[in-house]
């Protein structure tokens, strides 16, 4: 399996024409992901790498069957890029720009409430499942396959974890960059809950850093429904306050969101927190060797100790599956009035991506 | 970006929020002809981008002329928390009766801007959050905004009198429509305040803009004061890098946000202390690593230098040419430690061999060399 993306993804380009956008499609071409299409508005007809370039999305989506879109737009454009995507249904929007403004996002957020989409980024590096499809900027090379999952924050920092890891022999199922920005499609409650009930993960690597509550509010879900081993890394632990570190999202304002508050909250959910990224693929192996010794420990005893704790597990698994959606992340709006439909993004996701299939059969 | 509270004012007065007048003065002979025109008694505040100006002395209170060319003089010349002060806004005094809080700011957990407002203002409101949150109320705005009933809801949790309840309301919504037009982060009315005969002012203004938005605010993005902000990080962002200065003795240029970070973390976590936060993006041009180098040179604290690069897209050799070029250029002492892991390794390894630099390929090892430097150095 892997999450998000596979061998069978159909990927479209939005942006395709662009300095950016046509160098990475040739990139995710050569590490042998499907790029069906790419879209620039008023440069239909052409090609670029090989790859049909429409004028919209809808057309792409009816001519290609492409189900993610990887958008390469100028940061005053993306709003509108990712309005098209969401639209035409595709089922993962991939927002590689950086530099979108706030509102923009704030308004995204509001639009994807009940829709069928699920959007990753922007500010992102993209995601990767090695072996089988790249969908991003990142060098694939450093990848490796195997059955740990990655998810950060950050670009750059990814690739120098990613690196050690594929060094250390450990591969990876899927790397996610979710990005850097203050309002992301997707955090880390929802991959963590992807992980969580993928067949291919056996272990989750979370590096977050400073700014906002994402990292706290991964550690609670944690604590109640993954059972899964989760190492993490906080960047910024000697960031000064007040001041944006990069990414837009990485600030440290009115004394909440730094690293100390974050590492410390990992540690109480008991997610082991390396201190540099070199620690890291050390404590995944004593996670899994841990969770291994259990295993066979409790195969070892046998009977009905065995039994009762798969069943424990059993029980726990859809339910973290079920918290996929934003759930987690958006407790009820105690103090606003709820006009917007409480309906999760996900959970309106599954029969809306079941229709697009069928529709897809029926071509 | 972060604006002075006079910025702050002008957006809040063409909003149409009630704001008391006052004018910005650079001297103290351009402050006394202002302080002539309002009369007095009347405040000087100094205008400096960080907070915690009142209780630094940089707020003061005057009734004669006499008192006010010397506290204009004064904090004229102060330095707060590092930040000189080079302009001072000059305004009437007004009585206060009741001090509120009213602030917007990005609730990032609901994806939503979130009004908040206290009946406990004029102090910091993390301060009320920790002490007494039941004084503040919180309301998340919507794609509505902020509709009139709601403000109504807050305006009824500060005060009881309906023609100041009226006013209230009449400011909430304004203050919510300047966020949303001006692209705000935060925008921040403490103290909101009304005087003895019932008349409600917006005495102070915090406001931070989106700096992904400015490009579609002219006017706003005029107002950066390059001269009330860090030279090192007025140049870096002309030059296009990301660049925060600190006070260790350990330069580092690295590529990318997070690596970035997570670098001063092992520093700091090997017993040195970084200097700054400095990413070059993911551009291997020689301009950008000349520009790197040239702030960390003019940084007198700067022992040794780490340049921490991974290449992905970027490639090392690019990198490698780019920081030869820029040494050629401007000619540094200071010791380098280079760290070069990914795509062209070896060939920027090459590079740098032939020129006597030695490059390192892992993290930490780059770390402990950096600090060695460094402390060879001093």
């Amino acid at each position: 399996m892997s999450i998000f993306i596979n061998r069978d993804s159909r990927v479209l380009v939005q942006g395709i024409t662009g300095r950016d956008g046509s160098f990475h499609a040739r990139g995710m071409k050569e590490y042998g992901t499907k790029v069906v299409a790419g879209v620039t508005p008023g440069k239909g007809g052409q090609k670029i790498e090989g790859i049909p370039v429409f004028d919209s999305v809808e057309e792409a989506v009816a001519r290609t069957r492409a189900n993610v879109s990887v958008i390469y737009v100028p940061a005053p454009l993306a709003q509108d890029a990712i309005y098209e995507a969401v639209d035409a249904e595709i089922p993962v929007v991939v927002c590689i720009t950086e530099g979108v403004p706030v509102r923009d996002m704030i308004e995204v957020s509001g639009y994807l409430q009940g829709k069928s989409t699920r959007l990753i980024g922007p500010n992102c590096p993209g995601l990767i499942t090695p072996g089988e499809c790249k969908v991003g900027i990142m060098p694939g090379f450093i990848h490796s396959r195997g059955r740990v999952g990655l998810v950060s924050r950050s670009g750059t920092l990814t690739y120098e974890v990613v690196w050690q890891m594929t060094r250390a022999k450990m591969g990876q199922s899927t790397c996610i960059g979710i990005g850097g920005d203050p309002i992301v499609g997707t955090r880390f409650v929802d991959t963590l809950a992807q992980f969580e009930a993928d067949d291919d993960t056996d272990a989750i690597v979370l590096i977050g850093e400073i700014g906002g509550t994402d990292e706290e509010d991964a550690a609670a879900l944690i604590e109640e429904f993954v059972t899964k081993p989760v190492v993490a890394f906080i960047a910024g632990q000697t960031a000064p306050p007040g001041k944006r570190m990069g990414h837009a999202g990485a600030i440290v304002s009115g004394g909440a969101g730094t690293a100390q508050e974050k590492m410390a909250r990992f540690e109480r959910a008991g997610v082991p927190v390396a201190r540099v990224p070199s620690e890291i693929p050390g404590l995944v192996a004593t996670a899994l060797a841990a969770r291994r010794r259990k295993a066979t420990l409790k195969v070892v005893m046998g009977g009905k100790k065995s039994a009762g704790s798969k069943k424990k597990k059993a029980v726990a698994r859809p339910k973290a599956a079920s918290k996929t959606k934003k759930k987690a992340a958006r407790p009820s709006r105690t103090n606003a009035a709820p006009k917007r439909s409480t309906t999760k993004r996900g959970a309106a996701k599954r029969p809306a991506a079941k229709k697009t299939a069928r529709k897809k059969s029926r071509r | 970006m972060n604006l002075h509270e006079y910025q702050g004012k002008e957006l809040f007065r063409a909003g149409g929020i009630p704001v008391p007048p006052g004018e910005v003065a650079r001297t103290v002979e351009e402050a006394e002809t202002i302080a002539a025109r309002l009369g007095f008694p009347v405040v000087i505040k100094a205008q400096v981008l960080i907070g915690g100006r009142g209780k630094a002395g940089g707020v003061k209170v005057v009734s004669n002329g006499a008192e006010f060319t010397r506290e204009a003089g004064r904090i004229l010349g102060m330095d707060i928390k590092g930040h000189a002060v080079r302009k001072i806004l000059v305004t009437p005094a007004t009585e206060i009766e009741k001090e509120f809080y009213a602030g917007i700011v990005l609730d990032r957990k609901y994806e939503t801007p979130l009004l908040m407002v206290s009946p406990s203002g004029g102090i910091d409101i993390e301060e009320v959050a920790r002490q007494t949150p039941e004084k503040i109320m919180r309301l998340h705005l919507d794609e509505r905004g902020l509709p009139a009933y709601r403000a109504r809801a807050a305006a009824r949790f500060l005060d009881d009198r309906p023609a100041v309840r009226k006013q209230l309301v009449d400011v909430l919504l304004k203050l919510a429509r300047v966020y949303a037009e001006q692209d705000c982060s935060l925008a921040e009315i403490n103290p909101l305040i009304v005087t003895p005969h019932g008349e409600v002012w917006a005495i102070d203004a915090k406001v931070v803009v989106d700096d992904n938005a400015l490009d579609r605010h002219a006017d706003v993005a005029a107002m950066r004061d390059l001269g009330a902000e860090d030279p090192g990080e007025v140049e870096a962002r002309g030059k296009g890098l990301s660049y925060v200065r600190l006070d260790g003795s350990i330069g580092c240029v690295v590529n990318g946000a997070g690596l970035a970070m997570a670098t001063m973390d092992m520093i700091q976590f090997h017993g040195g202390k970084p200097a700054n936060f400095l990413d070059i993006g993911g551009s291997s041009n020689p301009d950008k690593v000349t520009a790197a180098m040239n702030i960390l040179s003019r940084d007198q604290r700067v022992r040794a230098v780490l340049f921490n690069i991974f290449g992905g897209i970027t490639r090392c050799d690019d990198v490698a040419r780019g920081l030869l070029t820029a040494l050629d250029r401007i000619g540094t002492k200071l010791p380098i430690v280079i760290r070069l892991t990914g795509t062209n390794e070896k060939e920027a390894r090459e590079m740098l061999d032939a020129r006597g630099m030695v490059a390192l390929s892992d993290m930490d090892e780059a770390v402990r060399a950096v600090i060695a430097r460094a402390s060879e150095a001093a």
